[in-house]
């Protein structure tokens, strides 16, 4: 049970910063509602979607800014994708970028695009490592024998 | 021989014996004649003579001697032969006359003896009945002067009257020199004399009561004679060489209303006597006959009875004094109360529509304020305002309206609310006071707790807040810690609350609030009184708080229209103290109620919208599997398009909900068309906008393609599930952003 409650404890604490940095906000709580017996891996097979999406879409986008004449047009769809998909599952830093990525393609400024998307990269890595080490967590409680408690 | 009819006498004629003997003959004669005369006239005279034959008989007897003797006088000298028979006839019936007389008078000499015995009977009998016959008028009498006397005490219910009234009429009627009543003292221990017949003014003569002459006469009821020396006799200074009339005493028992007995007089020891003392004249040498200590007796039980009746009349005057004395009272005390009363309704009535009036302005003021374009943090101050208000003014009216909830007629409004958010939210309102105060504030809801409950949210919020702010209060430093979990059945049935039985049952549970603080604590005999309205104990006073006493108990009150139990528990003063409430709550149900369950997450499977068919429509991979989620976490039938034409593909009648994402291009252009599929409303399903804002434009374009919805992204599995709800309830939904 010492372990059970210790990674109890440190799954609390990860979450709660996760949370606290922003990483995640609520509707990633709201997701992780959603898991339950019949669909246990619901929250990684969302989670899994959304960085293939991410991966996708960032490699368009980076694909289409490299060219001479950048399609805003294009550029915007795939923000506004990417938008949807991180409100979607909560991955709120991403979604603030997404925001300040949207005002720079509709007012077509390439370099700042540019570094708009590498922020996305840089955000999505990171999510992504975050969320790794959380379902990594949540495995071993489920080895010790426990179930993964709810976040606040 | 010549002979003669001549008879020669035996003897030879002497005459002087002869003269002698004629003579006597002659007187015999005389006498023998004369008294048949004699009886014959007596026996006339008396008609009741009952013998007259006997007397006839006697008279013959007697007449016939006389015959004789007097035939006889002329036997003396020379008689012929006719004198010489009818000598002998009447001898002879002489002889058989005086015999038969003879044996007659056998037979009536005994009768005429007992005639005399018989008048001698009847004279002492008749002697006997003059001597009744003077006892009985001596008796009338008596009963006459009783009588009189009596009526004379009756005729007054005054006891002085009857007193000096008996003694007056005792006097006059048996004509005595003197007449005293001695009465006993308060203490019981002396006899006073209370009333005299001649003197004016008793002096407060007493003796003692233990007198062995009193104790005589008191131990019987008859009158009995004293002696004149006696202490209770000699009242009056004895004048010298007279020789003092004879004196009686008799005991008069003074009643109590507890003493009446329906058949006879009670014999308890404890009863009190007075005694009445009656002297005959001085140097009359008349005594006491017995008839008058008979009147005196009875005199005694009459003046005993009528001070009965005296004392009860003047208990029931007074009785009845009191009574109208309190009867006044109390219609005096009523008609204060009633003043009091409506006083009190007055000011309730103009202070409630004082205090109601300001805080309607606060709260329709601030909610307005709400609506207009706020900064996050402007937003915060405006909402905290707000749900100050709202406490308040339901604070307004438990307050003014204290007097229906002790009548009982207060009733909750039960509602479905989020049990966790009412915690969060004291915490948020109580989070600024604590944080001046330094206290460190922690709340832990248990994992069992359930989220959506039936219950009444506004009196929890107000009870645990109420609860919560006392321990601030009353906390300098240190940490609170409020902690709410169901309560299970060994921790409902506690010492403190024995009359406590909770029932458990599928659809509703006990929820248990533990507030620890760490404050001053509470002297652990100040805890009853806690509860009680107004009440404040010492140390609560001393420390000069403001609050008014009412918050305890109206949350005693709240918690027990929830059918729970609050106590308080504390070591002492300095230990701080833990207030714990138990409140049942229901848990709502599951099939036919809109709102959908709140069992915790290992219990799923069970959703309010089994197999209801909906359709997502959503170009974005991760929001479209999202959503899926969610509804299928709901428990519906989830069919999930990315593009318009495959949504009018695959929706049918079946469907009942569909979901479109208006970010995409032809989000609307579906919805247009799908209402071009189906004319009849009630043929096509509900569609709904997921939309990521919720401004007017986007508003008026759902509205303007025939939208029955609009939810704002993200959506949270509570929002999804009121939304269905509201859509299957209303068939439109229109207002939930």
């Amino acid at each position: 049970m010492d372990l059970l409650s210790q990674l109890r404890g440190q799954i609390a604490d990860f979450s709660a910063f996760l949370h606290r940095e922003g990483f995640v906000d609520d509707q990633f709580t709201q997701l992780q509602k959603l898991r339950d017996e019949s669909s246990p891996g619901f929250v990684v097979e969302v989670v899994s979607l959304f960085f293939e999406d991410c991966e996708k879409l960032v490699n368009n986008m980076a694909k289409a800014l490299e060219q001479q004449i950048v399609d805003f047009k294009q550029v915007d769809s795939h923000v506004h994708q990417l938008k949807g998909s991180s409100s979607s599952i909560g991955a709120a830093r991403i979604h603030n970028v997404c925001i300040a990525f949207k005002t720079c393609c509709e007012d077509q400024n390439r370099d700042g695009c540019v570094r708009c998307l590498q922020q996305v990269n840089h955000e999505c890595i990171q999510l992504k490592n975050n969320l790794q080490t959380l379902f990594k967590l949540e495995q071993q409680i489920i080895a010790a024998g426990g179930s993964i408690p709810a976040m606040q | 021989m010549e002979s003669c009819n001549c008879i020669e006498p035996q003897w030879p004629a002497e005459e002087l014996l002869m003269k002698y003997q004629y003579i006597s003959d002659f007187f015999i004669a005389l006498a023998y004649f004369s008294i048949p005369l004699e009886l014959i006239y007596f026996v006339k005279k008396s008609s009741v003579f009952p013998y007259r034959w006997v007397l006839v008989q006697f008279g013959a007897f007697i007449v016939l001697c006389g015959a004789t003797h007097l035939i006889n006088l002329w036997t003396f000298g020379m008689h012929s032969r006719t004198v010489a028979v009818v000598m002998t006839t009447s001898k002879v019936l002489t002889a058989v006359v005086s015999c038969a007389t003879a044996l007659m008078l056998v037979h009536i000499i005994p009768d005429l003896l007992s005639v005399k015995t018989r008048e001698l009977f009847l004279k002492n009998k008749a002697a006997e009945l003059d001597r009744e016959m003077g006892l009985i008028r001596t008796q009338e009498e008596t009963g006459r002067h009783v009588r009189m006397l009596t009526h004379e005490i009756r005729s007054t219910l005054d006891r002085h009257t009857i007193l000096k009234t008996t003694l007056v009429e005792l006097g006059r009627t048996l004509a005595l020199e003197e007449c005293a009543l001695w009465m006993p003292t308060r203490t019981g221990l002396e006899l006073q004399l209370s009333y005299t017949l001649r003197q004016q003014n008793p002096v407060g003569y007493t003796v003692p009561i233990q007198l062995p002459v009193i104790n005589q006469v008191f131990s019987s009821n008859r009158a009995m004679k004293i002696s004149p020396n006696s202490p209770v006799a000699r009242i009056r200074p004895i004048a010298g060489k007279y020789m003092p009339g004879e004196v009686v005493a008799v005991r008069v028992p003074l009643l109590h209303l507890s003493n009446f007995q329906i058949n006879d007089w009670p014999e308890l020891s404890t009863r009190r006597y007075a005694l009445m003392v009656l002297m005959l004249p001085s140097d009359s040498a008349r005594q006491w006959h017995v008839h008058e200590l008979e009147l005196v007796e009875v005199v005694a039980d009459q003046v005993a009875v009528a001070l009965s009746h005296a004392a009860i009349l003047e208990e029931s005057m007074r009785a009845r004094d009191l009574l109208m004395e309190q009867n006044v009272a109390l219609d005096h005390a009523r008609r204060e109360a009633e003043t009091a009363i409506r006083a009190r309704n007055d000011f309730l009535a103009v202070m409630n529509h004082e205090m109601r009036t300001p805080m309607h302005a606060i709260i329709a003021l601030s909610s307005l304020l709400q609506e207009t374009e706020l900064t996050p943090e402007q937003r915060l101050m405006v909402e905290t305002i707000l749900k100050s208000s709202n406490l308040l003014v339901t604070l307004i009216n438990d307050v003014l309206d204290l007097s229906r909830l002790e009548d009982g007629s207060l009733q909750l409004d039960l509602g479905t609310f989020n049990l966790h958010a009412v915690f969060w939210e004291v915490l948020n309102l109580i989070k600024p006071v604590a944080s001046v105060k330094k206290l460190h504030v922690t709340l832990n809801l248990a994992q069992d707790l359930p989220e959506c409950v039936i219950g009444d949210e506004k009196r929890l919020m107000q009870t645990t807040l109420n609860v919560v702010g006392n321990a601030v209060k009353f906390s300098k430093e240190g940490s609170i810690s409020i902690t709410a979990f169901v309560a299970k059945s060994e921790s409902l049935r506690d010492s403190r609350a024995p009359d406590f039985f909770p029932v458990i049952s599928d659809d509703h549970f006990y929820l248990r609030v533990q507030v620890k603080d760490s404050g001053q604590g509470i002297n652990p005999q100040e805890i009853p009184k806690l509860f009680t309205k107004f009440a404040q104990t010492q140390t609560l006073a001393t420390r000069n708080s403001s609050g008014s006493g009412l918050g305890l108990a109206i949350c005693k009150r709240f918690v027990n229209l929830m059918e729970g139990h609050i106590w308080i528990e504390s070591e002492g003063l300095g230990k701080g103290c833990t207030v714990i409430f138990i409140v049942k709550l229901c848990i709502p149900e599951r099939s036919n109620e809109s709102k959908s369950p709140l069992l915790p997450k290992a219990n799923h499977g069970q959703s309010s919208f089994p197999g209801l068919k909906v359709l997502v429509l959503d170009d974005n991979g991760v929001s479209r599997m999202v959503t899926q989620g969610l509804l299928a976490h709901l428990g519906c039938d989830v069919t999930a398009v990315s593009s318009s034409d495959e949504c009018l593909h695959m929706v049918s009648q079946e469907h009942k909900v569909l979901f479109i994402d208006v970010c995409m291009p032809d989000g609307f252009e579906a919805a247009v068309r799908l209402h071009e599929k189906f004319t009849k409303r009630h043929e096509r399903p509900l569609i709904v906008a997921l939309a990521g804002n919720t401004d007017k434009v986007t508003k008026e374009n759902c509205m303007r393609v025939g939208m029955d919805g609009v939810i704002l992204k993200p959506v949270s599995v509570d929002k999804m599930r009121s939304v269905l709800s509201d859509l299957l309830e209303h068939w439109v939904l229109f207002d939930s952003m």
